[in-house]
């Protein structure tokens, strides 16, 4: 073989190598990013106050906008019949100019807003390194949430109070969406993936979980709650759960057949 | 006036004056029945607990009927098949569409599509996966109809192309003598825009939901993380179409606004270079927002952080054109006819609905509102009520022209503000509790009683605007057989499809071919001031 020949047989793999086809990975996990961070104040409770202020925000540039056409509607109402509009052309600089400030105007809004946006962002995605992890597993319609113990509950998030609280989702069908309406958090869960999110429960309450991704006519049904009880009463419940488990469990874990969730969890889930 | 008579000559037309008339007969027929599935689904949310059905599947089918029939049955036909047949090519002094014959196909198209979606009312399987078909749902057997589905979207995603490459053809090879780029009206420019998102974006939407039926049917697995695939795939797809959907909607609107706001307030367009850069501009920026429909949806981080800046970004032509817009006003000389009214309502929807739009904007803030009535109202304000504002704004605005006969102007107005409060009556109580966490497509709200009393103040909106529409209609049908005559002007604009043609435009559309002078322009008011009447 000549030498061009080897060359040319050699780019062509390389071109090639983005088309041969990897090993399939069944599932995807969304790695947790930063997870040493510490943060004070729960996301939640920046969220109403970033709401607050981009509420202040979009009142004043609509209340703005509805005002200058509420005025110019009122004042150049038509007055004899063959009157026309004398607005003239903008000269080149003019126009340039209604161009460029404008846009510098709302650029610099966006710009502040986005700054606002992407440190509460990083908040909502960057776990706390003391994270107490619960898996939750979305199906038609209803929310399975397993404790590192493998004591599991249906449709009611048990969590201790003052703990951030991580969750690792997945779904068993189609795609669900865990929303805690206290929290003001929301993720996807659907088969293939494993998703996260967290919270920090700061008082004890029950608060509504709701399902926020179309999944069927059980979509509506698909609610559940998150229960914050005390530390030391959360421990408690725990433990009972589990000797209650470990007790009647002999037989039941020899039948129990490893589902693809069950699989992703001896991967991803432990620490 | 050559109006066809037998019915083979009405089927068979290549005029694009009476397709444009089949848009509007087809957007209409759509609006009715997705506008009947949204009272449906108002008066049953409007208490607490099974109201009218006891089925959610029910519930499920009208809901997905409503945004699918919409969208793709009212609104894109009414703006690029109405407007865009029946207004540009007189706008710019053609005789015809580029390509008759493809006119009348992308029509039939079109017709096939709505009635397939019909179908979906009466097949025992009907889809109730949504317009927006999320994977794996719509690909299971719960979802129904998966290839129905598929076979609406496509078709009717062939007929816009069709329409799209026959209108940027027009618009760029069949102007008159004397109409150069910078003459031509904001109803074209925006069209024009529209139709080229419409060829780049199309082909994807097609592609995505043609895979849905390849998965469900021939155990493909494109969407099937089982066999290598990925559920995400489809939402990237589908809103790499639809978020530029939404400016398909929301230019022609505007386009149609700004013609109407300079007619009635005898103005030139404010800074009307600007204005067209703006509106192509939102080609680009269009492109590269999609995730902003997927915060929630496991994304990597960096590429939610990235998206909310680009969805920043569309406040820049976004805000450029309301400037010019309400700058239009400026020194104008307003006339409050019908037509102007429902401009004015679709303004201050429009405030509302692009304000809103901001907090959405930032992936932070949509952890907290995704998929709640937050957002199901913002994109009502921005996109449904504005555009539906606007579409029947421009269909009184050339009504004149369409019947050779004017409207009720009392009923007109009284319609105009009758939907105006009604829609707000409807989506303001809706979006508060948005904020408070009801989510969107929900058939019940057990979890969230306290919410029932403001649902049913929103019922109430729906009976105000269902009075305004009832008057609309009427009023179109009385003008059609009772109205007074109009003359060929009836509004002195001085927009070429008002100047240089009949009452009713007849075949070829212009008695003489137009050859334009120098330096004219359709919203050169300060120059000469036509009298009106025929030319």
């Amino acid at each position: 073989m000549s030498i061009q020949a080897r060359t040319g047989s050699m780019a062509l793999m390389l071109l090639s190598l983005p088309l041969i086809p990897r090993p399939a990975q069944a599932v995807q996990v969304v790695p947790v990013p930063g997870q040493s961070r510490q943060w004070d104040v729960p996301p939640h409770v920046h969220f109403d106050e970033l709401l607050h202020e981009v509420f202040w925000d979009i009142t004043i540039i609509g209340v703005l906008m509805a005002v200058v056409a509420a005025y110019f509607l009122f004042a150049y109402r038509r007055r004899f019949p063959d009157e026309v509009g004398r607005l003239q052309k903008l000269s080149p600089q003019a126009a340039l100019g209604w161009m460029i400030i404008p846009v510098a105007l709302f650029m610099a809004d966006d710009i502040y807003l986005f700054a606002k946006g992407w440190e509460l962002h990083k908040q909502y995605r960057e776990v706390p390194e003391n994270a107490y992890e619960i898996r939750v597993t979305g199906a038609m319609w209803s929310w399975t949430y397993t404790y590192p113990n493998e004591v599991e509950t249906y449709g009611e998030l048990k969590v201790p109070a003052e703990t951030p609280i991580l969750l690792r989702m997945s779904s068993e069908d189609v795609v669900h969406s865990h929303f805690i309406q206290q929290y003001r958090v929301t993720e996807d869960l659907m088969p293939g993936r494993v998703t996260y999110m967290w919270f920090m429960p700061d008082k004890v309450g029950e608060y509504v979980v709701t399902c926020r991704e179309y999944c069927g006519a059980g979509h509506s049904s698909m609610y559940g709650k998150v229960i914050v009880m005390a530390r030391e009463e959360f421990n408690a419940w725990l433990e009972s759960e589990a000797a209650a488990i470990s007790a009647s469990a002999t037989v039941a874990s020899a039948q129990q057949v490893v589902s693809p969730a069950a699989d992703v969890s001896a991967r991803d889930f432990g620490r | 006036m050559g109006q066809p008579k037998t019915w083979k000559e009405w089927i068979f037309t290549l005029d694009h004056k009476i397709i444009g008339i089949f848009y509007l007969a087809a957007s209409l027929v759509s609006f009715l029945v997705a506008g009947t599935s949204a009272a449906l689904m108002r008066i049953e949310l409007g208490s607490l607990g099974p109201t009218l059905t006891e089925d959610a599947g029910v519930y499920n089918l009208w809901l997905t009927m409503h945004g699918a029939v919409m969208i793709l049955g009212f609104q894109i036909p009414a703006l690029l098949g109405f407007f865009a047949n029946w207004v540009v090519p007189i706008m710019i002094g053609a005789k015809d569409m580029a390509f008759p014959r493809v006119n009348a196909l992308s029509v039939w198209l079109l017709w096939s599509g709505i009635l397939l979606a019909l179908c979906n009312l009466i097949v025992p399987d009907s889809f109730n996966g949504m317009w927006t078909g999320y994977p794996p749902y719509s690909e299971t057997d719960f979802a129904g109809n998966t290839a129905l589905y598929s076979l609406i979207i496509i078709v009717l995603g062939i007929s816009s192309v069709f329409g799209a490459v026959n209108l940027a053809c027009t618009v760029m090879f069949m102007r008159a003598r004397g109409i150069g780029w910078y003459q031509l009206n904001m109803t074209v420019w925006c069209v024009f825009t529209a139709n080229i998102m419409q060829l780049i974006f199309v082909p994807v939407l097609a592609a995505s939901v043609l895979l849905l039926s390849l998965d469900k049917y021939l155990g493909f697995g494109f969407y099937d993380p089982g066999q290598g695939g990925d559920v995400l795939l489809y939402q990237n797809l589908f809103w790499f179409y639809s978020h530029p959907a939404v400016y398909v909607v929301l230019l022609p609107f505007l386009g149609i606004s700004f013609d109407i706001i300079a007619t009635f307030a005898r103005n030139r367009i404010f800074n009307y270079k600007v204005a067209v850069w703006a509106t192509l501009a939102f080609i680009p920026v269009s492109s590269d927002v999609w995730v902003h429909h997927a915060f929630v949806a496991g994304l990597p981080n960096w590429l939610r952080t990235m998206q909310t800046f680009t969805t920043l970004m569309i406040s820049l032509p976004f805000g450029l054109l309301m400037l010019s817009m309400v700058m239009t006003l400026y020194k104008g000389s307003i006339e409050y006819r019908t037509p102007m009214h429902w401009i004015v309502g679709m303004f201050f929807m429009l405030i509302i609905g692009a304000t809103t739009g901001i907090p959405n904007a930032l992936s932070a803030i949509d952890y907290g509102i995704s998929d709640s009535y937050v957002i199901m109202s913002h994109f009502h304000y921005v996109m449904a009520i504005s555009g539906a504002m606007a579409i029947f704004g421009g269909i009184y605005y050339y009504f004149p022209k369409l019947t050779g006969r004017m409207y009720s102007e009392a009923m007109g107005k009284i319609s105009a503000w009758l939907f105006f409060i009604g829609m707000n009556v409807v989506m303001g109580p809706l979006y508060f509790i948005g904020i408070e966490g009801m989510p969107r497509r929900y058939y019940d709200y057990q979890m969230f009683p306290q919410f029932e009393s403001m649902h049913a103040l929103a019922t109430v909106g729906v009976v105000i605007t269902t009075i305004g529409v009832l008057i609309m209609l009427y009023s179109w049908l009385h003008g059609m057989f009772r109205g007074e005559k109009a003359t060929a002007n009836p509004w002195q604009s001085q927009s070429l499809e008002f100047t240089h043609t009949d009452v009713i435009p007849g075949p070829g559309n212009f008695p003489t071919p137009p050859v334009m002078p120098e330096g004219w322009s359709p919203y050169s008011y300060d120059k000469t001031v036509t009298k009106g009447g025929s030319e």
